[in-house]
């Protein structure tokens, strides 16, 4: 199965890899899993008194399709705020990566991700 | 279709394999296309869809995690191809640590030590889920069935970092 370019530049130069401080009361954690194939993906943010998500990081230990996606996610919520990036839906992430069907499965998992942070974040600020 | 009526065998998880394998090459042997040359063509054609049928089922029932799926199928738990994703944080925390100790295992002073390490604590989880799996499996209330496809769901995590640890030992090797 042939990968999109776009796949691949994400695949090759993942942007925000990595880790913040989980005790950092600014950040919060999202992971989740894909049983089908094994798939598991950890997406922080660090969000301002705003409610600016201010920097991401992820980190993906799956297909090229799903740190694709990760990566592409962490670059999009940046700027925005906690509803904007609710907001965002994985047919935005497997049209701008063009996934084929059988990979729209990582932008769900991304999609899932996102969400996953914003609800751990809401639940450290107390609701 | 039921796998366990096909090969006669009793509907439950615990399974002989020995058992399976025999019935397997006695089913294969009766609905062999051979067989079937002096017969009519629908027969022909019943046999190599019995044939296929048989291959299938044996596949499914001879591993553990494909045996436990199609047990919960029959139960109206459809759990291949799910697209859900799953968000057990602990669990999901513990697999991730797993990945990790697996990605550093080329720059550890004894690999091959670290590697041991880390398929024993894969094979006593698996054993525990699969133990648990036996157990949600054998009650058959639709609360159990539910635990043990969340079983289902952790075990396909722990065999594919299996696969994982399989492929990394073999580049450790070369």
């Amino acid at each position: 199965m042939a990968y999109s370019n776009k796949v691949i530049d994400h695949y090759e130069n993942p942007r925000n890899v990595g880790s913040f401080a989980k005790d950092d009361p600014s950040v919060a954690t999202g992971m989740v899993g894909a049983p089908a194939c094994g798939d598991v993906m950890k997406l922080q943010i660090k969000v301002n008194e705003q409610g600016v998500i201010e920097d991401a990081k992820f980190k993906t230990y799956g297909c090229g399709s799903a740190i694709a996606s990760s990566s592409l996610v962490t670059e999009w919520v940046k700027g925005k705020t906690l509803d904007e990036a609710q907001q965002i839906k994985n047919t935005d992430i497997a049209q701008e990566l063009a996934l084929p069907p059988v990979k729209i499965h990582c932008s769900i998992l991304a999609e899932d991700a996102i969400k996953a942070a914003i609800a751990d974040y809401k639940q450290k600020r107390g609701g | 279709m039921n796998y366990f009526q096909l090969f006669d065998l009793p509907e439950q998880f615990e399974l002989d394999l020995a058992e399976l394998g025999s019935r397997y090459l006695a089913l294969q042997k009766r609905f062999h296309p051979d067989n079937y040359a002096a017969g009519s063509e629908r027969d022909r054609l019943l046999a190599v869809q019995q044939t296929a049928n048989i291959n299938d089922a044996y596949h499914s029932l001879k591993h553990p995690l494909l045996r436990a799926e199609h047990m919960l199928a029959l139960r109206g738990i459809k759990l291949s191809n799910e697209q859900r994703s799953f968000t057990d944080p602990a669990f999901l925390m513990q697999q991730m640590e797993l990945r990790e100790q697996l990605a550093e295992l080329a720059t550890v002073v004894d690999p091959e030590q670290a590697l041991y390490d880390i398929e024993q604590e894969l094979q006593q989880q698996r054993k525990a889920l699969l133990r648990a799996l036996h157990q949600a499996l054998a009650s058959g209330t639709a609360a159990q069935d539910q635990l043990a496809a969340e079983l289902v769901r952790k075990l396909k995590f722990f065999y594919k970092l299996q696969q994982e640890l399989e492929l990394i030992e073999q580049q450790l090797q070369d």
